[in-house]
């Protein structure tokens, strides 16, 4: 299930479930369903008694990462940053690093961005693969009671809605300015191949905008670095409504054209994130987030790097995911999506 | 991005899906996507047509740590007088034709124009 729990299905449950979560996401996004031969295939690898399975020979993809350095400290083994960096590399196989605060949002870094630059320039002379620095945009820290502007949400229940707009709009400001000024901090001073925009447009459509823009400004600063936004769900949340960018409204925007307007402003790898729904079964979770993803492959020139971390991408939302159900949504991502990373 | 949050799904993912980083040219296509904006074929290409490789040989661990060592871009297996860290990224620049930036940034800071200023 999309909680992890293991049930038992039958062939026919099985296919069901995967044509359901298919034409869900088909009829949200306006994209077209998996063709019968993409449902066999996901039949062949639901009724595959192996524990693990894994993509062609060939088919190999990049990885990138979000919060990198925080994960080992998660599991309270007390080694540094550089040392989780160097572990990544050299232990766990990864294509890309990526440098993190552990309170991983921008407005959090800004205030040991100092901090952060000495421990990048050191990552960067000892490491070999490449390094992003990165951080969530995190709108929400910019309204009461954690940042200077008033809180839209104690504004929309009192019916007004300009103010609650203008309150977003504030708010995408003081995000912009804390972007450009962490991601500019790394990447000129500190020597970072890139920086990650990690679980963009958690707030709506003001938080992607901000980030649009973000990433608009710092790829004319900087026009040879790399720039990944992560998204944090397959539909962009209408908070302010008639936010746009580009001439394009942001608010209902799905991923397949989520990574037109990331393109534009100059991001480099798109990472589409489809969230699970706990209460669904896995065929059907993986079928729903396979439609949105690959519609969004389809219409990108830049590569995709599928978020498929806990609760997303067909992954079960639990602390520790099982095996069998994550190689699954781990191969039939890279193939039936063509992806070019995760 | 996005290989995610819980512990132990990292080197899940890895296994079933990833390149494998330094033990083949996971790193090297990876610069590619990330600085060249390129799509995973055309980044493999690019990258196995400056190796010198064919593409199938760049996921394959065994040839991979050949050429590795031949072109001296770095290894997991760190055997002395090989390059590590930022000498292997002036290596790695100048096969992929690529600007790394901490490379530029470590001959702005020593006062150097290229890797042949060394020589």
């Amino acid at each position: 299930m999309g909680d992890g729990v293991r049930v038992e299905m039958t062939e026919d449950e099985i296919r069901r479930d995967l044509e359901a979560g298919s034409q869900d996401a088909a009829e949200r996004a306006n994209v077209p369903t998996l063709i019968d031969d993409e449902i066999k295939y996901l039949m062949d690898l639901f009724r595959s008694k192996d524990r693990v399975v894994g993509v062609e020979v060939g088919k190999e993809v990049c990885l990138s990462y979000d919060n990198m350095t925080s994960k080992i400290k998660r599991a309270h083994i007390p080694i540094s940053k550089i040392q989780q960096l160097l572990l990544f590399e050299r232990g766990l196989g990864a294509d890309t690093l990526e440098l993190t605060h552990i309170d991983y949002s921008f407005k959090q870094c800004k205030h040991v961005v100092q901090y952060e630059k000495p421990n990048m320039e050191q990552a960067v002379l000892q490491t070999i693969a490449p390094i992003f620095y990165g951080a969530m945009p995190n709108l929400g820290l910019y309204s009461v009671p954690d940042g200077p502007v008033v809180n839209p949400g104690d504004l929309l229940p009192q019916g007004k809605i300009t103010e609650a707009q203008q309150a977003y709009e504030e708010m995408a400001e003081y995000a912009i300015k804390d972007m450009v000024y962490v991601g500019s901090e790394l990447y000129e001073k500190a020597g970072a191949d890139g920086i990650n925009f990690d679980t963009t447009a958690a707030s709506g459509d003001a938080e992607f905008y901000a980030t649009l823009k973000a990433v608009e400004i710092l790829h004319e600063k900087y026009p040879d670095m790399g720039i990944e936004m992560g998204m944090s769900g397959e539909f962009i949340l209408g908070m302010h409504g008639d936010l746009t960018y580009d001439g394009v409204r942001l608010a209902g925007l799905f991923p397949q054209d989520q990574v037109k307007l990331a393109q534009k402003a100059g991001v480099t790898i798109f990472g589409p994130a489809i969230n699970i729904l706990t209460n669904d079964s896995l065929p059907f979770n993986l079928a729903r987030s396979l439609v949105f993803t690959k519609a969004c492959s389809e219409a990108s020139e830049i590569p995709i790097h599928a978020n498929l971390g806990m609760g997303v991408g067909g992954v079960p939302l639990t602390l520790t995911p099982p095996l069998d159900a994550l190689s699954r949504a781990s191969k039939a991502h890279v193939e039936i999506c063509r992806l070019d990373g995760l | 991005m996005g290989v995610g949050d819980p512990l132990g799904m990292h080197a899940a993912h890895a296994v079933v899906s990833g390149m494998g980083g330094l033990r083949t040219a996971g790193d090297l296509v990876a610069r590619m996507q990330l600085n060249r904006g390129m799509r995973i074929d055309a980044a493999k290409q690019y990258v196995a047509d400056k190796l010198g490789v064919t593409v199938a040989d760049l996921a394959d661990t065994v040839v991979m740590n050949e050429v590795r060592e031949d072109l001296d871009i770095g290894r997991v297996n760190e055997t002395p007088d090989v390059a590590k860290g930022i000498d292997a990224k002036f290596r790695i620049a100048e096969r992929l034709d690529l600007e790394i930036n901490c490379v530029n940034m470590f001959m702005k800071r020593v006062g150097i124009e290229s890797y042949h200023s060394f020589k």
